[in-house]
């Protein structure tokens, strides 16, 4: 409303965000949190395993300088952009909601930088001197305890992410009190950290297993050790890992929950939620299966299965990811702003005045019938388009049309008239219809024609924006002017 | 032709307070955003120096071994690049909300498109690094490489610049119809080969350094160059580069809209070019002196060039405070005055609606009705769910069935979508008074 608002009308924005993140969440866990500790502690087993007159054990330390490699080069480039790209895609899609986060958790991100460049700066230091530290049993000791103070700040950089999403997803608290430790102390601080630390430490064990059969020829010694090693280390917190996740799942508040099966995209709930235990209960029993092999019987373990517990294992994660992403609905920040970006407060002046009356950005500040579905795809555009699309996925006559039937007849004015007006309530995903009664016409109108033109709605960014003459320059001083004006009768009047 | 007259929005600002004091994340804002800006120059001058170097070194193996030695060193400015680009991000979020969003949007797929460009660029400078050996005998495939990384590295600061001054503009916005309108706009170019030539600038004096360090083993490394060679080298590219900024700089200023031009403006640029005339005298008796003289000064250099990048960092700043602070003036008491208003229609529609008490019970059945259950029924045909002649054939008899099936529905007919539950949402009285409704409506 007060920003241009960008819009993919065939991938869907949230779509875009839920890419981006989950991408991140999964190299981040994957590669980083669970990672460096795993390869700090291998690392130190060389040293440990290593012939008296040797340093550590050569072979085995090169094994492991690999596996870090790989860490390296993905967190450094793909890890650290889609972090940048969370960023990025958020303030594109939900400009107004990210923005009021800012002003508020301004230094929870700042803390967050500073420990993340110090992560950075020891992520560099831990892989760019390693072979340097290799020469003297001193400057190895040093370097793996290096590893571990990486392995510290890799997780506390996660441990304040979490609480910032926590912190968005806690209904109440925003309203109440909108400062730095309630992200800590909120009800869902903890679940979400018990998951998912131990859930990081599986996934690096997997992947883990996953390289050393990469990096090591079949039957090689090493390869035995490492397996068995790893295998221990997965073992030890896949426990703690199923444990998280049924805890965390049953602390998200009621009205999420409520949402949470809907949460995942499609019409059809149960299904999907079926699917999420599914996967949650096959890909443990997976690793598992994994672990226990890899460390009673290591030699039988190929690299084709372990891709595949790979593959489940993230997927473990990408599930819970997405639902994450999509159970604030309908607000984005608890009880204060709707998904749309609107604050829940302003909803009665928008209901009196209508939306596009203080939308910065429309060309119709006022629905006549002349400018009936250009007015209405402006309201589509304010009051839908941050889910729905006209043409893609969720597209809103797809979605119309399967409600009714999936008959594809025209649809009746009225019908959708009445149902977007209570459309919060029959399904609580939605936040409510923002604007007037003649704004709803026009935004019937609009789906209408989009159910017979297949016309594309395009955002800010390739068709610029109009600018909405009530909330230009002129406006402005025309209406501050006669306040002032007002301002000096009023005081002439006292004088008097 | 015609010119259409568009007007200049005034926006809302977000309506919270700043997280602290203005002054405060003005300084953060100068001081991250220089030192991301620095490592940026690094990564995009290495990255040039490296395809330089390389070019030339299909011909004298030394200088390939030199573009080895630079492209290490790019791997590592670039981490640091991201990393310290966070800072100046979250900050110019914070301070210039609706302008640097406005700006983003507007720009969109070319400002999402950085992710991927980036990390396409990142991912060539390793696989360049790494493949230095593999590709010895194949150098232009090596060489291909690092030129597609820099071609994505001069590409990306077009982008931010774009964005950057398209934020100063509001009475452009409504023009803008995509990245390229933007792009076209006056001072892009002229502050892009600024920044380009300040990245060259940069890196010269980080080689120099770089390749005179106590621990740097040059002599192993290399076989005819000399530490000096190097370094003269280094230095003429910093002098080059300073000097042509003060073309470039005049250029800059001359096509800066005069709307954020000002004394305070000019005085900080001018000064700042003045502090870097030492460093400009040093450098070239460096070149031109003995070579054992070439370190002379370097403290000097370093220190006055920084104060001069300092400066224009500030005046960078200035020129934005003078150019938006007009319209922030009036972003700010509109938004205000919007919360105002806003306040007074809640307030208005809190106000107790009249007559609700004294309606009756079928009323408030059809008022529940209305409200829950109109979206997806109607009296006498299927809208979402089956009409209510239909209910009524099932529940004339059966009541409390009727209302059990509202407050936890189950799944009936083939093709329906799954009806919401209300059990949470409707009191008892409410549901008696709904079923009544619902069973003897005529
Ligand atoms: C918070 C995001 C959000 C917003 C904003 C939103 N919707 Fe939806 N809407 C959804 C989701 C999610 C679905 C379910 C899609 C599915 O089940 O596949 C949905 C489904 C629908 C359905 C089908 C409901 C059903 O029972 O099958 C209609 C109709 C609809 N939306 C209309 C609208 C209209 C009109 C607007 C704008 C006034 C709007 N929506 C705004 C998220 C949203
Ligand atoms: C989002 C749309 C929607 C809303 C809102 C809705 N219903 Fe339904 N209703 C349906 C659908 C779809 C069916 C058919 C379900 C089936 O047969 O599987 C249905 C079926 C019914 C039935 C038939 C039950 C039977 O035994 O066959 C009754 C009665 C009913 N609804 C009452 C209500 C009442 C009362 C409300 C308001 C409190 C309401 N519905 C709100 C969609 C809705």
């Amino acid at each position: 409303m007060d920003i241009p608002l960008f819009h993919l009308d065939w991938l869907n924005n949230r779509m875009l965000i839920a890419i981006i993140a989950t991408l991140h969440a999964l190299i981040n866990h994957s590669l980083a949190v669970g990672f460096m500790p795993l390869v700090t502690w291998l690392e130190n087993k060389g040293v440990v395993n290593s012939n008296p007159h040797e340093i550590t054990d050569p072979k085995w330390d090169k094994m492991v300088y690999k596996m870090m490699w790989t860490a390296f080069i993905i967190t450094t480039t793909i890890g650290a952009m889609t972090g940048v790209g969370i960023w990025f895609s958020v303030s594109l899609v939900s400009p107004n909601s990210i923005a009021s986060l800012i002003r508020v958790f301004y230094f929870a991100w700042f803390v967050e930088w500073l420990v993340f460049v110090t992560e950075v700066v020891l992520i560099l230091i831990y892989f760019l001197t390693w072979k340097n530290a290799n020469k003297t049993l001193k400057a190895k000791t040093r370097h793996i305890k290096f590893g571990w103070y990486l392995s510290v700040f890799s997780w506390v950089t996660m441990a304040i992410i979490v609480s910032i999403l926590g912190f968005m997803m806690d209904p109440g608290n925003w309203n109440n009190e909108q400062s730095l430790i309630n992200g800590f102390t909120n009800p869902l601080y903890l679940p979400q950290l018990l998951y998912r630390t131990p859930l990081a430490m599986v996934l690096a064990g997997t992947l883990g297993l996953f390289l050393v059969s990469v990096f090591t020829n079949k039957g090689d010694t090493i390869r035995i050790k490492a397996f068995r090693y790893i295998g221990k280390w997965i073992l030890c917190w896949l426990p703690f890992a199923v444990a998280g996740a049924v805890y965390y799942f049953n602390v998200i508040p009621k009205t999420m929950l409520a949402n949470l099966q809907v949460a995942i995209g499609t019409q059809s709930f149960q299904q999907w939620y079926d699917i999420m235990w599914k996967v949650i209960v096959g890909s443990s029993i997976i690793i598992l299966i994994t672990a226990i092999i890899t460390v009673w019987k290591p030699q039988i373990m190929k690299s084709y299965f372990l891709a595949i517990t790979l593959v489940f294992a993230l997927g473990f994660m990408g599930l819970f990811e997405r639902v994450r992403e999509f159970i604030r609905k309908p607000y984005i920040i608890s009880e204060y702003m709707y998904s749309n970006l609107l604050r829940e407060e302003d909803y009665p002046l928008y209901k009196k005045d209508g939306i596009l009356k203080w939308a910065t950005y429309n060309s119709t500040p006022t629905v006549t019938n002349e400018n009936k579905v250009e007015a209405g795809r402006n309201v589509f555009m304010l009051a839908c388009s941050r889910c729905h699309t006209t043409q893609g996925i969720n597209s809103i006559t797809y979605v119309f049309d399967r409600m009714y039937g999936n008959t594809g007849k025209p649809f009746k004015e009225d019908m959708m008239k009445s149902y977007i007006k209570n459309m919060h309530k029959s399904r609580e995903y939605m936040p409510p219809f923002p604007g007037n009664d003649l704004e709803l016409d026009a935004l019937v109108a609009y789906i209408k024609q989009l159910q017979v033109t297949n016309e594309v709605l395009e955002g800010a960014q390739e068709v610029g924006v109009a600018i909405n003459k009530d909330q230009s320059v002129e406006a402005f001083k025309s209406q501050f002017a006669n306040k002032e004006t007002q301002n000096e009768s009023q005081n002439n009047l006292v004088k008097k | 032709m015609l010119l259409l007259q568009t007007s200049i929005p005034v926006p809302k600002d977000i309506p919270l307070p700043f997280p602290a004091p203005e002054w405060f994340l003005v300084t953060i804002l100068i001081i991250s955003f220089l030192v991301h800006i620095v490592f940026v120059n690094l990564m995009l001058g290495g990255s040039l120096l490296t395809l330089w170097c390389q070019i030339k070194g299909i011909k004298n193996k030394e200088y390939d071994t030199l573009a080895h030695e630079i492209a290490k060193t790019i791997t590592v400015n670039k981490s640091l690049a991201v990393v310290m680009g966070i800072a100046p991000l979250l900050t110019i979020n914070t301070l210039y909300t609706v302008f640097f969003y406005t700006a983003n949007s507007l720009t969109g797929l070319m400002w999402i498109a950085i992710i991927p460009l980036v990390t396409v660029a990142f991912l060539l400078t390793y696989l360049h690094k790494y493949t230095w050996n593999t590709f010895s005998n194949n150098k232009p495939i090596h060489i291909l490489i690092i030129a597609f990384a820099c071609i994505i590295f001069m590409i990306i600061p077009l982008v931010f610049f774009t964005n950057v001054n398209l934020m100063l503009f509001p009475e452009k916005w409504g023009t803008i119809k995509g990245f390229m309108s933007a792009l076209l706009l006056p001072n892009v170019f002229p502050r892009y080969l600024h920044f380009i030539f300040a990245s060259l600038a940069v890196t010269g004096l980080f080689l120099f350094w770089y390749v005179g360090r106590k621990n740097y083993d040059f002599e192993s490394i290399f076989n005819q160059l000399t530490r000096y060679e190097v370094k003269k080298k280094a230095y003429s590219l910093v002098l080059a580069a300073s000097v042509s900024q003060f073309i470039i700089g005049p250029i800059v200023l001359l096509t800066l809209p005069s709307k954020g031009l000002g004394w305070n403006l000019i005085l900080v640029i001018f000064t700042g070019a003045i502090i870097s005339l030492p460093a400009i005298f040093y450098m070239y008796k460096a070149i031109v002196g003995k070579p054992e003289n070439i370190n002379k000064n370097f403290k000097i250099v370093v220190i006055c060039l920084t104060i001069t990048v300092v400066f224009m960092g500030s005046g960078r700043h200035i020129y934005r405070a003078n150019t938006l602070n007009p319209h922030i003036k009036m972003i700010s008491e509109k938004t205000q005055s919007f919360i105002k208003e806003s306040e007074i229609a809640r307030q208005e529609s809190a106000k107790p609606q009249t007559a609700v008490s004294d309606k009756t019970d079928s009323n408030k059945g059809l008022e529940i009705f209305e409200q829950n259950c109109a979206a997806c029924h109607a009296k006498d045909e299927k809208v979402v769910g089956p009409p209510i002649r239909e209910m009524q054939t099932i529940y004339s008899n059966n009541p409390s069935g009727l209302k059990a099936w509202i407050k936890a529905p189950g799944k009936k007919r083939e093709g329906y979508p799954q009806m919401p539950a209300f059990a949470n949402k409707l009191s008892d009285s409410e549901l008696n008074q709904l079923s009544n409704y619902i069973l003897t409506i005529k």
